[in-house]
């Protein structure tokens, strides 16, 4: 993708937001989940959102990752705006680009581990004897090669959680987002997960995830905290060498 | 994605959703074959009413009697007078007045026991005269027709139908043989040849003898003369209202009737007799085809119901599948192809229990089933049609939502 005409002095951003508000509205009730929200990721960082629960972290990461649209603002990806990108555009930045880890998961039941990892690979128009090996290969990486033929329903918590970010990483994209990827793991195998995050990272890919857990925001090269819909002022700060005044 | 995968995807969605699978494949099954069958049917009643006429033989008129004016005024039914004579017969037979006839065959039938050694069989005793051969258009396997020393001399001499043959003698060659009628010896002379028809016909199964036999030896009775019916043959195709005017002049000039309205006979062409068998059968086939077209209602309700709710069910699977990178069009595919696959397949089902119902039926009762092609593919195509409607419709809406909003619905 080109990069945005606007000057900019750092590496190259992949992720910028610009005064980003969205507001959930159910009936007559409005919930302003993000408020005026601009920050900026750049390629190959390795970024951790903290905050506590209810304060719009899965929000921002569905912004980003082109499965929901901003209320109000601009969502540069790789400098392009994504609200000029039509249905079809979308549906390619999140097969190519983007890798996403659901907090639920979300897999289907009625299709084994291996098969739903192998579904990025579909729309991918990846061959049926490729697709296999790569979903394996992405099962053996999060320690689930024994497990590829169970359906989600036969999985536990954890292996489930494993299951999604195989999904996630088995396009190999340069971006990965995942919405708090160890949730339901023990210390063991969040450690494994963490290594190969920070595996990713060194292959050159963008990587922002979500946690509660103190150690390991503290292996991210950054942490972004956010507060009741805003990003607190470290984030700002950090924000000062962007191109934003 | 190709094609491969599109059907992969949907082939292994209907077969993990078994039960919602069968119960729409059901509900399509149960409405084709219901319209499968009841067209078949109406079809069929159709083919039987035309078989029946083609059997009269070609370019045939059925002269039978009419209704009859009491003195008091009140009117009888359609054949409840005896007014045909065997001079009515032979005056329509003479080229002078009704040159347009080639052949003319009075009749006179009985419903009878027939007896061979110790076999009883029921069936219509024919009296009726040598014409009745190239009127009715029939050959003989076996023997001789009735000719006109036997009419002359009122023989006992009878020409059997096939079926009949076989009823009363099985394997053995009935000619030179006697069956009994109320104590009169006949003797077998002849057998007809078979009618190609589908069923058991009455034209198979009958008895045929010299009418002065009939009226002198068998029947009797006080009106010796009349007959029940006369049948008329016309030179050709071209001369066939050529031939109902002069019989309708003849008739009504011998019976001393002024006023056509009045007659005491009836002619009817095989044309008439289809055109009103035709309209009661197309009565019927209405009918039933408003049978089936209810059940495919019924069926096709049941179809879009188990589709919404499917699809319903299905928006998280159609957001997540939007979230990992399916363009809309795929989904819609996708979705396309699913609803196709089960109308196809219960439509196929349908059809084949149709087919099976048409074959079965006819054992267990007298109708006949036409299993029609047209019907049968306008059926599926509907089925697929209901399927694709209330499965792609739903299903494409859902993929327009942000994946998001399609992954938090209910
Ligand atoms: N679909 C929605 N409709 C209305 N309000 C919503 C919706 N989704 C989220 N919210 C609200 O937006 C706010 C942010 O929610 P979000 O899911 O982003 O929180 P979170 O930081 O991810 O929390 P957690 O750590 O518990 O996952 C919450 O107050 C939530 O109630
Ligand atoms: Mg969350």
């Amino acid at each position: 993708m080109a990069l945005s005409p606007e000057p900019d002095p750092g590496p190259p951003a992949v992720i910028e937001l610009i005064d980003v508000k969205k507001t959930y509205r159910s009936g007559t009730l409005e919930v302003e989940a993000l408020h005026r929200v601009s920050m900026r990721i750049d390629e190959n960082e390795f970024v951790a959102i903290t905050g506590p629960s209810g304060s719009g972290k899965s929000t921002l990461m569905h912004i980003l990752g082109c499965l929901d649209v901003p209320t109000e603002g601009t969502y540069l990806l790789s400098g392009h705006d994504v609200s000029a990108f039509d249905e079809e555009q979308l549906a390619d930045v999140r097969n190519l680009f983007i890798g996403f880890v659901f907090q639920q998961f979300n897999l289907l039941a009625y299709m084994s581990a291996w098969r739903n990892v192998e579904l990025p690979l579909i729309y991918h128009g990846v061959h049926p004897a490729e697709r296999r090996e790569r979903a394996f290969a992405a099962l053996e990486k999060v320690d689930l090669g024994d497990r590829a033929h169970h359906k989600p329903g036969e999985l536990s918590g954890g292996q489930q959680q494993r299951v999604a970010l195989a999904r996630a990483l088995v396009t190999e994209p340069a971006m990965i987002l995942a919405d708090e990827p160890t949730g339901n793991l023990d210390s063991a195998s969040t450690a494994d997960i963490l290594d190969l995050f920070h595996e990713l990272n060194e292959e050159g890919r963008t990587i922002v995830l979500i946690t509660h857990e103190r150690d390991i925001a503290a292996r991210a090269q950054r942490v972004i905290q956010v507060e009741d819909g805003n990003l607190v002022p470290a984030g700002v700060e950090l924000l000062a060498t962007g191109v934003r005044p | 994605m190709n094609w491969r995968d599109t059907f992969r995807t949907a082939t292994d969605a209907v077969r993990s959703h078994r039960l919602r699978s069968v119960l729409t494949m059901l509900g399509i099954l149960i409405g084709i074959s219901a319209v499968v069958l009841t067209v078949g049917l109406g079809q069929g009643a159709k083919a039987k009413v035309q078989d029946q006429i083609n059997e009269l033989g070609t370019n045939v008129l059925v002269v039978s009697p009419g209704s009859t004016t009491s003195s008091t005024g009140s009117r009888g039914g359609f054949g409840s007078a005896s007014t045909l004579t065997m001079q009515d017969a032979a005056a329509i037979a003479t080229k002078r007045a009704a040159p347009d006839v080639t052949a003319v065959a009075p009749v006179s039938t009985t419903s009878v026991s027939l007896l061979y050694s110790s076999t009883n069989w029921t069936t219509t005793l024919t009296g009726t005269t040598p014409a009745w051969k190239t009127v009715r258009s029939r050959g003989l396997t076996e023997g001789r027709f009735i000719n006109a020393a036997d009419e002359q001399r009122a023989a006992a001499v009878v020409v059997l139908g096939p079926d009949t043959v076989t009823q009363l003698f099985g394997q053995v060659d009935p000619i030179g043989r006697n069956v009994v009628y109320n104590g009169v010896q006949l003797q077998v002379i002849g057998v007809l040849a078979p009618l190609s028809s589908n069923e058991a016909t009455s034209n198979n199964d009958l008895a045929i003898v010299p009418i002065a036999t009939y009226q002198q030896k068998l029947i009797g009775g006080s009106t010796r003369n009349a007959v029940s019916s006369i049948y008329v043959k016309a030179t050709s195709a071209g001369t066939l209202s050529g031939a109902y005017q002069e019989t309708d002049a003849l008739l009504l000039n011998r019976h001393q009737i002024t006023t056509a309205t009045s007659a005491d006979f009836n002619i009817a062409t095989q044309q008439s007799i289809l055109s009103a068998a035709t309209s009661v059968d197309n009565t019927l086939t209405v009918m039933l085809a408003g049978i089936a077209i209810i059940a495919l209602l019924v069926g096709g309700i049941g179809v879009m119901n188990i589709m919404l709710v499917s699809v319903t069910e299905r928006i998280r699977e159609i957001g997540l599948r939007k979230a990992l990178g399916a363009r809309p069009r795929l989904i819609r595919r996708q979705f396309l192809v699913e609803a196709s696959i089960l109308g196809l397949a219960g439509g196929i089902l349908g059809v084949a229990l149709g087919v099976l119902g048409a074959v079965l039926l006819p054992q267990f009762s007298d109708s006949r089933v036409i299993i029609s092609v047209p019907a049968s593919i306008g059926a599926i195509v509907m089925a697929v049609g209901i399927g694709v409607i209330f499965g792609v419709y739903p299903a494409s809406r859902a993929a327009r939502l942000a994946p998001i909003d399609a992954l938090r619905s209910e």
